[in-house]
């Protein structure tokens, strides 16, 4: 009865499109590629929720005390927001940690021990205090009081503060595994928990959790001050949103050069933790002394695919790298890509990396030129600064996602660093086939949600424009907001 | 640091069957509580004008994110008491893990999608996707535990029925959870639905156990017919013939009592056909699949107290939305 459905699953129909050696992928790329697609769209509204939290607990925290009409207005609008994002990011996760099953199933074994703690940590001290107390912020104002009003707002943030945490006890492990042996079970080797306070806070946790923090309010203060800057842009006399911009510039003022400064270092503590990661991100193919590229622009098309000096414009500081890297000695030996059998992929760690630094200190920029415009009082009246602040609005996720590159990809060849290599993570069942189907269902099914997201975003601004009496906005939903190209 | 914890033996000597009690609790508790909201979704169905279709959405809103998190809880304490389970269970089953956290994404979506624009075009694809995901995700989710429990086929018996099983039962609490909030009207016209849904149930169960009898799927016929399992196929029919009763006279929040012992009972049975052999497709047994007793022990002493107010979060949470619901949307 079921036999032509059965024969049409097994046949793989929809893949008699995809069946050329072109576009079948292999089990491991497909897996790889489904994993970081969908983990790239996650992050989005995984860092939203970290980034927004204080907003979301400052503006309720105003309003309950001052009932200033403008706080009311901000609260409201960035709670929807949020919450939509909370949305997003319970619905997209989900799909993450079952692939650890589906596709990387090897990996789970291997890694259940030291991360399925901290992974059930998160869903039962994290997801749960979210999810719970977002109902109440929601749709609860009128059936609690005040105070608890306002501490379901604190408990939202810190649950996203702290689901961040366990997510990343889990990827440092990843990069600086410790605090484990490795043993037989069931036959195969897998890691054995043996210190905790190791495994947990491993070398990079700390590093990474500042890192991801400050990376996650630097993206949404961007996005905070870009939304901003738009209404403030439609209705000059709009105040709720011009206190809204400044507290964004304010936050920025110290979150980006935090994030300049605290990278720096970070970048050294993976030089001494990961070298080969690191020779990736600078392009240095062979053990020696290293220069330090403050800067570098391709000269030639080949510097896509193989950056190196031969084919790049570099401004360069000459073993400086070799004096950084070492902590003082301009003749320190750097660990070139030379010495390992297999590399991860070069020119993706490297741009990523580039573009990740150079949108870093164009937030600095961004942030110094508000806080003297600010400091002018002017801020609300330059059109050029809110037309920049505008267009910097997706910038702060696009150098986080290139971050989170640099981290992953740099990584490769291994899952766990030295422990175990991805393609030994993957399913040993798993066909091409299937793979690929899924990975194409998640694409699309990711873009729409992506495309729904910024609609979302769009349709809020709208009714908050129409909502101060702004008319001029056109009678159809569709179409592009006058003077937003992609507003994230 | 940690010297306080045993290294080389469990805290108690049962921690791995305590472990194994845990997560059939975390599955007990995502299958009762989003089987409200399963259940919410497919009777949503059935209503056709606004004002009803938002009273639903009201009932749902405030709940489901909350109630989903429950999977995430059994999934995350699989991997960490069992990880080979974890990893088996899910890679073995490829399209139905995949196609039911993509089910859970459209159900979950739908409302939300809906709630943003007055556009009757946008909310009819809006409630497309929570009325089909709010049907596949139990769907799939039961083929995917009659797959693990029964080691059957995906388009085998066991595995369909236990998915129509699981659709079943969430319409019955989907509905007596509405009845127990609404106006009367609504809740007579819900309780009829409630009560089909619970004759299909108990007529599933039937079939479902005969079937796996009768082909011995998974060496669990003994199991089936030993004392313990007859007592919860006894119980399940008094549960569900007294609910129909219940919802017949009106006393709808003694039907939903009476609505939860169903659920409750199923994964009573899925428990006791797991036990010992936690994953039957490979014969793995929970000693053999569990962790070394430090992972355990520490995902003891830090997870325990944080379930224990996990539940009181949730008390605090249906409190704060208990009584009569309006049809004031899906809110937001």
């Amino acid at each position: 009865m079921f036999a032509p459905v059965q024969s049409l699953l097994d046949a793989g129909f929809a893949l008699s499109l995809l069946d050329g050696p072109a576009i079948q992928l292999s089990p491991e790329i497909a897996s790889r590629a489904q994993f970081g697609w969908t983990i790239s769209v996650h992050i989005l509204f995984a860092a939203l929720s970290i980034g927004l939290a204080p907003f979301i607990v400052y503006f309720t925290w105003k309003e309950v005390r001052t009932d200033d009409e403008r706080f009311t207005r901000l609260r409201s609008f960035w709670v929807k927001v949020f919450a939509a994002g909370f949305v997003m990011g319970t619905v997209t996760g989900i799909p993450m940690s079952f692939q650890f099953g589906t596709n990387f199933p090897q990996f789970s074994s291997v890694a259940g021990e030291m991360i399925g703690g901290p992974l059930a940590f998160e869903a039962k001290m994290a997801f749960f205090l979210e999810a719970v107390f977002l109902g109440v912020l929601l749709f609860g104002r009128d059936r609690v009081s005040d105070r608890t009003y306002v501490l379901s707002s604190f408990l939202v943030g810190f649950g996203a503060w702290l689901s961040g945490f366990w997510i990343l006890v889990v990827n440092s492990w990843m990069q600086t595994p410790q605090g484990y042996e490795m043993v037989m079970r069931n036959g195969m080797e897998v890691a054995r928990l043996t210190d905790p306070i190791a495994a947990f806070f491993n070398p990079r946790m700390t590093w990474m959790y500042v890192h991801m923090i400050n990376a996650s309010v630097i993206s949404v203060a961007l996005l905070v001050a870009g939304v901003s800057a738009y209404i403030v842009w439609k209705k000059r006399d709009a105040d709720a949103w011009g206190t809204a911009l400044k507290i964004a510039v304010l936050i920025l003022l110290v979150s980006a050069p935090l994030q300049a400064i605290h990278g720096d270092a970070y970048a050294r503590h993976v030089e001494d933790t990961q070298p080969q990661k690191f020779a990736a991100m600078e392009g240095h193919y062979e053990t020696g002394t290293a220069d330090l590229h403050l800067f570098a622009i391709p000269t030639d098309p080949d510097a896509f695919m193989r950056p190196s000096e031969e084919n790049l414009f570099t401004i360069s500081l000459p073993r400086v790298g070799s004096f950084l890297a070492s902590g003082g000695d301009f003749d320190a030996v750097v660990t070139g890509l030379d010495e390992y059998e297999q590399n991860p992929p070069v020119p993706l760690v490297f741009w990523s990396f580039r573009l990740m630094v150079g949108l870093g200190f164009l937030f600095i920029g961004l942030a110094l030129w508000g806080g003297y415009l600010m400091y002018r009082d002017r801020l609300t009246d330059s059109d050029w600064y809110l037309k920049a602040m505008i267009a910097a609005s997706p910038l702060g996720y696009a150098a986080l996602l290139t971050g989170w590159y640099v981290t992953e990809i740099g990584r490769q060849p291994w899952v766990i660093q030295d422990v175990l290599k991805t393609d030994n993570a993957v399913s040993p069942t798993l066909t091409g086939t299937e793979a690929t189907l899924t990975l194409v269902a998640f694409l699309v099914i990711y873009t729409g949600l992506v495309l729904s997201a910024l609609y979302i975003l769009r349709w809020l601004i709208e009714d908050e424009l129409r909502d101060l009496g702004v008319t001029e906005s056109k009678g159809h939903w569709y179409g592009p907001l006058p003077g937003v190209s992609d507003d994230d | 640091m940690t010297d306080w914890l045993p290294v080389d033996s469990y805290l108690v000597e049962s921690l791995p069957e305590i472990w194994f009690g845990a997560v059939m609790f975390a599955l007990t508790m995502y299958i009762v509580l989003d089987g409200f909201d399963f259940g919410i979704g497919m009777l949503y169905a059935t209503r056709d004008n606004d004002h009803e279709r938002e009273t639903l959405l009201s009932a749902f809103g405030p709940v489901w994110d909350a109630n989903e998190v429950w999977v995430i809880a059994f999934g995350t304490m699989t991997l960490a008491a069992f990880p080979d389970v974890y990893s088996r269970l899910l890679s073995d089953h490829y399209f139905l893990a995949i196609g039911f956290v993509l089910a859970l994404l459209f159900r979950g979506l739908g409302p939300e999608l809906r709630e943003q624009r007055d556009d009757q075009q946008w909310k009819r694809y809006s409630d497309y996707s929570f009325i089909g995901g709010s049907l596949l995700s139990p769907l799939l989710f039961g083929m995917l535990a009659g797959r693990w429990v029964f080691d059957a086929a995906t388009l085998s018996l066991p595995a369909l029925l236990t998915g129509v099983g699981l659709v079943a039962v969430s319409v019955v609490t989907g509905a007596a959870f509405l009845a127990a909030k609404t106006s009367p009207t609504l809740a007579e016209d819900i309780s009829a639905y409630g009560i089909i849904a619970t004759l299909a149930y108990l007529g599933g169960v039937v079939v479902l156990l005969a079937t796996v009898v009768i082909t011995d799927a998974g060496g669990h016929a003994g199991t089936i017919l030993s004392v313990p399992a007859a007592a919860i196929v006894g119980l399940s029919v008094v549960a569900g013939l007294g609910g129909i009763i219940l919802a017949g006279r009106g006393e709808y929040r003694a039907w939903l009592a009476s609505a939860l012992a169903l659920p409750t009972l199923l994964s009573l049975l899925v428990a006791l056909l797991l036990y010992p052999t936690i994953y039957p497709p490979t014969g793995l047994t929970i000693q053999e699949a569990v962790v070394s007793p430090l992972a355990l022990n520490l995902t003891t002493v830090l997870g325990f107290p944080v379930l224990l107010l996990v539940l009181w979060y949730f008390k605090f949470l249906y409190g704060v939305f208990s009584g009569p619901i309006e049809g004031d949307g899906y809110g937001a």
